[in-house]
């Protein structure tokens, strides 16, 4: 047993949530890995495919995961049946850090599969209500076939946030917004003073929607992103996850907006 | 510490396989001196010292039977500890998925003998990245802690070696378990061997040897010292970080971009550089299958792939991610330089970049107003 050795962990539910994207909930054949908090990911090991860092969907003592198959290991994951055995090594990173937000007003915008990684956390905040004020998540997706859990978000509503979606491309019969997640932004019902924002996404569209937030008045320092790059060890080892003075599976992947900023900006750095 | 003083390292030798440990040092082969196992002091490369220039090396002919006057060859010991391939586990597929194993050899009890003063904070850098941090490598903690490490002052840098700007060398840092120096008299080798660790203490008392009479100890430090006012290159400071950060938008990265060939040499040679790949494979039948974890380079565009294409796709963005490395970014995630001014990545490049003087384009671009 070293840190590279994947601990095995059976599929014990496998639901599509979308043509391309598949959530499974992972339960330890014998010893689990510690717990993942919101934000953090694991490396998940499909066998003599290959290995990927996929952010937890769920934490806590159901342990789930979103993977939207664009490669060879991730289609291996979104393929695996129910019973069958992956391995798991984890958790890396830094998590949301959502104490840090007591009290305050949430705002929680995702791009695409970046709802994954922000899902245990809508569910952490959720689930201590009372802790927080108002609490906004803002999605954008290109056509409404590609929104996640779309099942979940009336549950989301019913306790208490509001849920904003926005599509690229509009399909008939959606009544909704239509277009960037910055036309969002407006709608979140939030004290932007009193708030603190957690966005996770494409990089440029993080980008956009942090500027959007500060330009409504949300201090620049109550904002975290969660930073993707190439990730082969998730242990600092293997360097393929570095940004300028980080590495984005030790240091991140969730970081503060003004550490990243000034690095999002280098064009390939 | 009391020091002794060594006419001949043959009973050193005869006392470290005694000991059951495998002797490492230079030894002239293929027309360079490399890094190997050692049988006795006489592969040493008695007599020999190398010419270097920015893509190139060349062994001559000394005048003297000195062992220990060449710098640094086209290895470090590097691949003594961090290996460029370690099979890391081996799984077969059971009916609902797979049964993992990991082997675990017991590592190797090497001594290196003739580490130089780069060479030995090269180490220390490698142990803070690979088993300094919160997970440690097993690998190369196994190899790390089962060596024995011998260093040498340096009285003979080379033309490409800038250790002294960077706080490294000619005279060993911590970390050695003994340090020999080399004098020479008509032309015949002796050494003064100081202790740094117990384990280097345990050695030393089994060879019987005299203790070092204190005008050679102090002809020992003098050489040293002299050694350091003969470097062949400058940095303009062990720490570079503002340098480097503020020179990301430089045109200078354009201009080593259209010589660079990104084949990666630099990394390979570098004693620091430590990026590795880790690949998982399968056997023909599907069954069977293995994890190992490769050398890698950041000069290789796979390297940074995301959302299918490279986050630096540009061989400009690849030399300035190595360079910014190194010389920067490396303080901000492991507390030091990542360079110890060893001169290696110099020598073999085969356009002959010379990290130094890009340094310098970058400061007098930083420089002028
Ligand atoms: C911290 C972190 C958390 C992530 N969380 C999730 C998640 O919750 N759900 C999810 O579906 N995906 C997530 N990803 C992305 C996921 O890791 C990649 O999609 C996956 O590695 C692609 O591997 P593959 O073998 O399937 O595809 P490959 O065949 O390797 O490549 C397919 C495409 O993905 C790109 N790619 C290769 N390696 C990576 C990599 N390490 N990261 C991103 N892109 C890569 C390639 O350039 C290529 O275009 C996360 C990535 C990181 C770094
Ligand atoms: S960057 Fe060059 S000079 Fe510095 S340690 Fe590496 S190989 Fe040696
Ligand atoms: S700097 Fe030289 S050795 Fe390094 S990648 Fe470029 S050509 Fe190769
Ligand atoms: S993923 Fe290997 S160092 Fe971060």
């Amino acid at each position: 047993m070293t840190p590279m050795t994947p601990v095995p962990y059976r599929v014990a539910a496998r639901r599509a949530d979308l043509a391309d994207t598949v959530t499974l909930t992972l339960e330890p054949v014998a010893e689990p890995i510690a717990e993942p908090a919101p934000g953090q990911f694991t490396m998940m090991y499909a066998f003599g495919v290959g290995e990927v860092p996929i952010s937890v969907s769920r934490t806590g003592p159901v342990l789930e995961q979103t993977v939207r198959s664009v490669g060879a290991v991730t289609r291996a994951v979104c393929a695996t049946a129910p019973g069958r055995i992956l391995g798991l090594r984890g958790p890396f990173g830094t998590g949301w850090e959502l104490d840090a937000a007591k009290g305050r007003d949430l705002v929680l915008a995702a791009g695409g599969i970046g709802l994954a990684p922000l899902r245990p956390l809508v569910l952490a905040a959720l689930a201590d209500r009372d802790a927080y004020g108002r609490i906004a998540v803002l999605i954008g997706t290109r056509t409404p076939d590609d929104l996640l859990f779309a099942a979940e978000l009336d549950e989301w509503r019913a306790r208490g946030a509001q849920v904003e979606v926005t599509v690229d491309r509009p399909a008939p019969g959606w009544s909704g917004h239509v277009g960037l997640i910055t036309g969002l932004v407006g709608a979140a019902d939030i004290e932007p003073a009193l708030a603190a924002a957690f966005v996770c996404g494409p990089e440029i569209m993080m980008r956009v929607t942090a500027q959007a937030l500060i330009g409504r008045g949300l201090p620049a320092a109550h904002v975290r992103l969660s930073m993707e790059r190439n990730m082969r060890c998730g242990l600092g080892w293997c360097g393929h996850c570095q940004l300028g003075p980080l590495l984005i599976c030790r240091d991140g992947p969730v970081l503060p907006y003004e550490r990243v900023l000034p690095l999002m900006t280098v064009r390939e750095l | 510490m009391k020091a002794m003083e060594l006419t001949d390292l043959g009973p050193l030798f005869e006392a470290l396989h005694g000991a059951g440990r495998t002797v490492v040092g230079p030894t002239v082969r293929d027309g360079a001196i490399v890094l190997a196992e050692l049988s006795s002091a006489d592969d040493l490369p008695h007599g020999w010292g190398v010419e270097l220039e920015p893509g190139g090396y060349r062994l001559r002919r000394r005048s003297d039977r000195a062992a220990f006057a060449h710098s640094a060859g086209p290895q470090s010991w590097k691949p003594f500890l961090h290996r460029p391939r370690v099979k890391l586990w081996e799984a077969d597929r059971t009916g609902d998925g797979f049964q993992i194993a990991t082997d675990s050899p017991d590592p190797p009890r090497y001594a290196f003998l003739g580490v130089r003063p780069c060479d030995l904070r090269a180490i220390a850098i490698q142990d803070r990245v690979l088993m300094g941090g919160r997970h440690t490598d097993p690998s190369y903690a196994g190899r790390r802690e089962g060596a024995l490490i011998i260093a040498v002052n340096c009285t003979e840098p080379g033309e490409t070696c800038f250790c002294v700007s960077m706080g490294t060398g000619p005279q060993a840092g911590p970390g050695y378990d003994i340090a020999l120096t080399e004098l020479l008299d008509d032309g015949d080798p002796r050494y003064i061997a100081e202790i740094g660790t117990e384990a280097g203490a345990a050695v030393l008392a089994d060879l019987d040897a005299a203790a070092a009479r204190p005008a050679d100890v102090d002809r020992a430090r003098a050489e040293v010292t002299a050694a350091a006012g003969r470097m062949g290159r400058e940095m303009p400071a062990p720490d570079l970080r503002d340098l480097m950060a503020g020179s990301l938008g430089s045109a200078r990265w354009d201009d080593v971009a259209q010589r660079c060939l990104t084949c990666g040499n630099c990394t390979m040679v570098c004693p620091t550089c430590f990026c590795t790949r880790v690949t998982d494979t399968t056997d023909l039948t599907g069954d069977h299958a293995e994890r190992w974890q490769l050398w890698d380079s950041c000069f290789d565009p796979d390297y940074s792939l995301l959302h299918g294409g490279a986050v630096r796709s540009s061989a400009k963005s690849r030399y300035r991610q190595w360079l910014t490395h190194k010389l920067g970014t490396w303080h901000d995630q492991f507390g030091s330089s990542g360079c110890v001014g060893c001169g290696r990545c110099i020598v073999w490049c085969p356009v002959g970049i010379d990290i130094t003087a890009e340094v310098d384009a970058l400061q007098a671009e930083a420089d002028s107003p």
